[in-house]
């Protein structure tokens, strides 16, 4: 799913989401919980079920020692078929996204699975006690179901091109604007981290003072009205029916637009870079890239 | 005495003007806008013809008014119905947006947004009354509308309930259990009322099942449900997922209401993408039916009659749930019964209805550059480089698509099928080196680049190819509004610069405008008092045009 957008009530959800993942107590599974809130704090248009901690409030922190004992009956029973981190083996479904562990509130629904077994799908029957279904419910509850997981297998480093190609495609194809002498002298200094740095390269948002990218020349704008007359500066808007032009001294003018007149003419300085996105190959890319955190 | 059976029998006769006389449901789009799409072709089209190219430059506004959501919410003296399974301590409020098809019946608009219902005035945009829903949480993305059945209204909640509601009084009748809150669901779709059945979808990003529900307009009793993907053994298309554990947890959400042909009985609705969305090597090599379809269920069994893929294989989170459009027409020199689909990844798909034979397939964006052809249904073909990459894959479209849930238009005067595009790109990286235990849409980090382009496009169902395209113009691009025509020879929708535009839909030609704030729903007309009306939403407020 699903569209852009957001809702307040769940931005306010995510915050509250943020703050009882960082008050988790750091045990193994609990520390898995990035969660997409998590991940990139409140700001993030996020669409909770991916996260996790979004929309769906974690469920309270159970009994450390409950936990503790639970993993340790998980590990010799059930770990190699569903894996250690309960997220499935060649033997064993997913458990954290089951059904049956999701809707178990209090083992209710995991103690039987637990003590009938699913004998045709080759899971066996158990015979714990009763305390120690609860205490593998609890383990399993300590996990939190949701897509986003920085803790796993994450690559060390985005950077898998070849800096030499990508010296000769810079020159080569951006070379008529941008020199690694020149404005781009020592943008991976100014812009240490590799994925930003290729994400700033591929597409300037002129937002230069953050990230210490160079600051992007503004879109500017012609507007010759029926008079001959022409109105210059930086493109506040437009639409079909109008256009906004400000001026260098902060005020700005905004002309009515009906069809072609007057003659607008709008100048985009990130046209040749949405120009590139139809001709670039990722290797292209990837290969740039390795160049460009060579520029410190 | 004489006063009192005066009131009685006043009262009585407001309360049966309410009613939702079903046969409204299956006439040619006209007096009232009785369900999601106005009518159950999906077209969007309305006969009305008082509003025309030769006038439409005097509509004027009739009325507006915003709308309050929350606990608090009720305006001018109207009152605040409180239900709900929640504590009350989750309803933030702000931001309200209506992304909703707004009911008008009989001179009352029903308004919706996640967990708020409103009766509104058709004539002049006052509350009549509000009912808020207490929420337990769940994604709380938008609220497509609501359906109607008689006196009833039926509205779905982003924690998973099905509220009926008293159309007359806004008070709650009964609500019940769509799907399992704990397994993060939620629903936002609007639901469909055929004959005895409320056809209810809902949504999930975590590796649940799609189902479609049909529930008992009176009682609220499920009559029947529809999964779309397997969930047993020996169910059909089992073979297309690595085991039965991968399908279960397939997702297809239905998610954005389909469309109806009263001829076949079957309802017609596309279905969402597979999950785990991006890291698909546990989901197997295979297509993962029935997710990213075109599906036909028969609405008296709830059983699928035929389905069309219009992504096999998604791996991008684009999900095929744009509405499906039906339309009878001529193909190849026949008569077709049809139906139009412009899908989320970027293709356009003529379907025969009663098949789902693929007619025609084209691409329709410019920037779309994941697949690598068409393959032998007619579908496109997925390029795994372009799924993403630990140095990140360049992909059109970003994961909105190049175009979402806003509804798409279709009109029989010009042949052509209107959608809004938007030739988005982004970066996908990487980020879970080992597939195994993927789950929803974890794995990848998508990064945007922005869009190349927005558009109004305008495709001839029947070469697949554009017949034209308004660029929206500036710098980037962006996803427009949901669209609307008319037999008045009008194509109507809102642009990325917060103007709701009249179109000649023959060429795309600007005939009429209004700056009224970012359109977020879909313009809808209506007959009212002899003159026409054009309603649309933008964010918190409608606004209600007409011709004096």
């Amino acid at each position: 799913m699903k569209a852009n957008i957001f809702v307040a009530i769940a931005a306010g959800m995510l915050i509250a989401g943020a703050r009882i993942t960082a008050q988790a107590p750091a045990q193994t599974p609990a520390q898995n919980q990035g969660g997409r809130g998590a991940n990139k704090q409140a700001a993030a248009p996020a669409r909770g079920g991916g996260g996790g901690g979004a929309a769906y409030p974690p469920r309270p922190p159970g009994d450390p020692a409950a936990v503790a004992r639970g993993k340790a009956i998980y590990d010799i029973n059930c770990a190699l078929c569903h894996g250690e981190d309960a997220r499935g083996g060649d033997n064993g479904p997913n458990l954290i996204r089951g059904e049956v562990v999701m809707n178990d509130q209090n083992s209710e629904l995991i103690g039987p699975v637990l003590q009938n077994g699913r004998v045709a799908e080759g899971m066996p029957k158990f015979n714990f006690t009763s305390a120690q279904i609860s205490d593998i419910a609890t383990f399993l509850h300590s996990f939190r179901a949701g897509g986003y997981d920085v803790s796993r297998n994450r690559p060390p480093s985005i950077v898998v091109g070849d800096a030499k190609a990508g010296a000769t495609y810079f020159n080569s194809k951006c070379g008529s604007c941008h020199s690694a002498t020149g404005d781009m002298k020592g943008i991976a200094t100014r812009i240490a981290d590799a994925r930003t740095l290729q994400q700033r390269w591929l597409m300037p948002t002129g937002g230069g003072g953050r990230g210490g990218a160079p600051q992007g020349a503004p879109t500017t704008v012609t507007v010759t009205l029926a008079s001959g007359q022409k109105i210059e500066g930086r493109l506040g808007r437009i639409d079909d029916f109008t256009v906004t032009v400000n001026a260098d001294d902060g005020t700005s003018r905004t002309i009515r637009r009906d069809g072609n007149t007057p003659k607008v003419e709008i100048h985009d300085p990130l046209q040749p870079h949405k120009d590139m996105l139809k001709i670039y190959t990722d290797k292209d890319i990837h290969d740039v890239t390795a160049y460009m955190v060579t520029l410190k | 005495m004489n006063r009192l059976l005066h009131s009685f029998l006043v009262t009585t006769s407001i309360a049966a003007a309410q009613m939702l006389d079903p046969a409204l449901l299956t006439k040619p789009l006209g007096d009232s806008w009785p369900t999601y799409s106005g009518d159950y072709s999906g077209k969007r089209y309305s006969s009305l013809t008082q509003l025309n190219q030769s006038n439409v430059k005097n509509l004027t506004l009739a009325w507006t008014n915003r709308v309050a959501a929350g606990a608090g919410g009720g305006r001018g003296g109207s009152q605040t119905i409180i239900g709900g399974e929640g504590t009350g301590d989750l309803a933030a409020g702000g931001g309200t947006s209506i992304k909703a098809s707004i009911l008008q019946v009989d001179g009352i608009l029903y308004v919706s947004t996640p967990d708020n219902a409103w009766a509104v005035d058709a004539r002049d945009g006052h509350e009549l009354w509000h009912y808020f829903w207490r929420t337990r949480g769940g994604t709380h993305i938008g609220n497509r509308g609501l359906g109607m059945y008689g006196n009833w209204l039926f509205m779905e909640t982003p924690d998973n309930y099905l509220v009926s509601l008293d159309a007359r009084t806004g008070k709650e009748r009964w609500h019940k259990v769509i799907a399992s809150f704990e397994q993060q669901y939620f629903s936002t779709a609007a639901p469909i009322v055929i004959g005895n059945h409320v056809l209810v979808g809902t949504g999930d990003d975590l590796d649940e099942p799609g189902v479609l529900q049909s529930f008992d307009p009176e009682n609220g009793s499920v009559q029947w449900k529809y999964y779309s993907t397997p969930m047993k053994a020996g169910d059909p298309g089992l073979n297309t997922w690595k085991n039965l554990d991968a399908a279960q947890h397939g997702g297809g959400q239905m998610w954005v209401p389909g469309s109806y042909d009263p001829e076949t009985h079957l309802y017609i609705i596309g279905t969402g993408n597979p999950t785990p969305a991006y890291t698909s090597q546990m989901r197997g090599d295979g297509d993962n039916l029935y997710t990213c379809s075109i599906v036909a269920i028969n609405v008296d069994t709830g059983k699928m009659a035929w389905y069309y893929q219009t992504s096999p294989h998604d791996t991008h989170d684009w999900d095929s749930a744009q509405t499906p459009v039906l339309v009878d027409g001529e193909f190849n020199g026949k008569p077709r019964k049809m139906v139009l689909t412009a899908s989320r990844n970027g293709y356009y798909f003529t379907l025969d209805r009663l098949t789902g034979e693929r007619l025609t397939s084209s691409k329709y964006s410019d920037s779309a550059n994941w697949a690598k052809g068409f393959g032998p249904t007619g579908a496109p073909v997925r390029d795994p480089k372009k799924d993403f990459d630990i140095g990140g894959a360049l992909v059109s479209p970003a994961n909105g698509g190049i175009t979402n849930w806003p509804p798409p238009a279709y009109s029989p005067d010009t042949g052509l099928f209107y959608v809004p595009q938007n030739d988005s790109y982004a970066m996908y990286y990487l980020t879970e080196t080992d597939p195994r235990g993927a789950m929803g849409l974890g794995g990848k980090e998508e990064q945007g680049l922005g869009s190349t382009g927005g558009y109004l496009t305008a495709i001839d169902y029947k070469t697949g190819k554009i017949a034209w395209r308004h660029k929206y113009p500036g710098t980037g691009g962006g996803g427009s509004s949901g669209l609307l025509t008319t037999a008045g020879k009008l194509l109507f929708g809102g642009d990325l610069g917060g103007n709701i535009v009249a179109y000649d839909p023959a060429d795309g030609k600007i005939l009429w405008h209004s700056h009224i704030g970012q359109v977020s729903n879909a313009p809808e007309t209506y007959m009212l008092d002899g003159h026409q009306y054009l309603l649309v939403a933008a964010g918190d407020a409608m606004f209600s045009f007409m011709l004096y």
